[in-house]
């Protein structure tokens, strides 16, 4: 139990994806001017994550590792991924109109966050079981999920103040989100 | 003639991650040092020219419809061939790069590219404009990492310059160090171009180009 709850918190904080291992920074500079757009692409994230770890984790062991194929982890995993966030697509504009409407073209661009490869592979990495697979992709969805909205609160702040020309825009949320991870870069050592 | 434009374009002006700032995961990731900047670079450079060379062979080939899927397939296999390169001839470089290497399939560089150039031109061009994008990725990832080496050991490429005197910075070697250092480093950007767009400016005044 208390394992679960340290790969969870160091999913969230110590090891926040966005601050400690840098993934996912693309969509999180392009995506986090307003607070509603950035929860919308936190939740769908997450949606993506958990259901993407879960298939490649059944995916490694029981394809993968069974008949020898090691080489075509990356090239099989990116295919889920892909086809996964395109059969959510296609699911949410039939059945779930407005969360379809909601998620808007947040969702084909997931395919390319690496927030998503990087979660798989490092899955397979640490050697996890499926619960614990399953608790890494909450944590680190949940974790996005509060880098973008901190990110998006301070920058619609931002909108209103007299900023340098130079460092308008991507300089500046580059230089706030280095501060950020100086933040989040105080837990460690809480979590062994 | 227009393949060496196409070449010069992704090293300065349309500089990947100064400019278009694109691929800011690895950017950002490796830069603790020069080497691991050059590369990551270099890898990256690889994996651009060889699937813009086979993506330029047969745009023509397949649908338009299925067309990501396919560029993702060839990139994922040339970013296999570069790990498995990596980890047998530098295990050291490929063990310190680690996760990253397999994430260069999901660079957006590497997708935005052929997506924008070498599934619409022909294989001279397609080549011309990898090398000058993984050319403009690597420069900028060395610049990075010898700026945060330099100031976070004393060093570049592992060679001491500052003696024990010099009181390292360890937050450059730190994630914030990273988002500080190319966070200025794309505001002096913005001051030089901005700088030449005035002095051609003032070339032009009395023409009829507007300013």
């Amino acid at each position: 139990m208390l394992n679960l709850f340290a790969i969870f918190f160091a999913a969230v904080v110590t090891e926040n994806f966005v601050f400690y291992r840098f993934l996912g920074l693309c969509p999180f500079l392009a995506m986090s001017n307003k607070t509603r757009t950035a929860v919308g692409m936190g939740i769908a994230v997450t949606f993506v994550l958990i259901v993407s770890n879960s298939i490649t984790w059944l995916l490694q062991y029981f394809v993968l590792d069974k008949f020898g194929l090691p080489f075509l982890q990356y090239a099989s995993f990116i295919l889920v991924i892909a086809s996964l966030v395109q059969f959510i697509e296609m699911y949410m504009h039939k059945y779930q109109a407005a969360l379809y409407k909601a998620f808007g073209i947040y969702l084909p661009l997931i395919t390319t966050n690496c927030v998503v490869l990087g979660l798989v592979l490092l899955t397979i990495l640490k050697g996890y079981n499926f619960l614990e697979a399953l608790i890494f992709a909450i944590g680190t969805g949940a974790g996005y999920t509060l880098a973008l909205v901190i990110m998006s609160g301070i920058r619609e702040r931002l909108d209103l103040a007299d900023v340098p020309e130079a460092l308008k825009g991507v300089p500046l949320a580059l230089i706030i989100t280095g501060l950020l991870a100086l933040a989040f870069g105080g837990f460690v050592g809480m979590i062994k | 003639m227009s393949a060496l434009k196409d070449l010069l374009n992704g090293i300065w002006k349309q500089n990947p991650t100064f400019r278009i700032i694109l691929g800011m995961c690895p950017a950002l990731a490796v830069t603790n040092a020069a080497i691991n900047g050059l590369t990551m670079g270099l890898a990256t450079l690889f994996v651009l020219l060889a699937s813009g060379l086979f993506v330029s062979l047969i745009r023509n080939l397949i649908s338009s419809k299925i067309r990501i899927p396919c560029y993702i397939i060839i990139i994922a296999t040339f970013v296999t061939i570069a790990d498995y390169f990596l980890a047998a001839y530098y295990p050291a470089i490929h063990e310190v790069l680690g996760i990253y290497v397999p994430l260069i399939v999901v660079n957006c560089i590497i997708l935005g590219r052929m997506e924008a150039f070498a599934g619409k031109n022909p294989i001279k061009n397609s080549l011309a404009d990898a090398f000058g994008m993984g050319l403009g990725f690597t420069w900028a990832l060395v610049l990075l990492g010898a700026i945060r080496e330099f100031l976070g050991f004393g060093a570049i490429f592992g060679f001491k310059i500052l003696g024990s005197w010099y009181p390292q910075m360890v937050v450059m070697r730190l994630p914030t160090g990273a988002f500080i250092t190319l966070g200025l480093l794309i505001a002096m950007m913005n001051i030089i171009r901005k700088q030449k767009a005035e002095a051609t400016c003032h070339a032009h005044e009395g023409g009829d180009k507007p300013c």
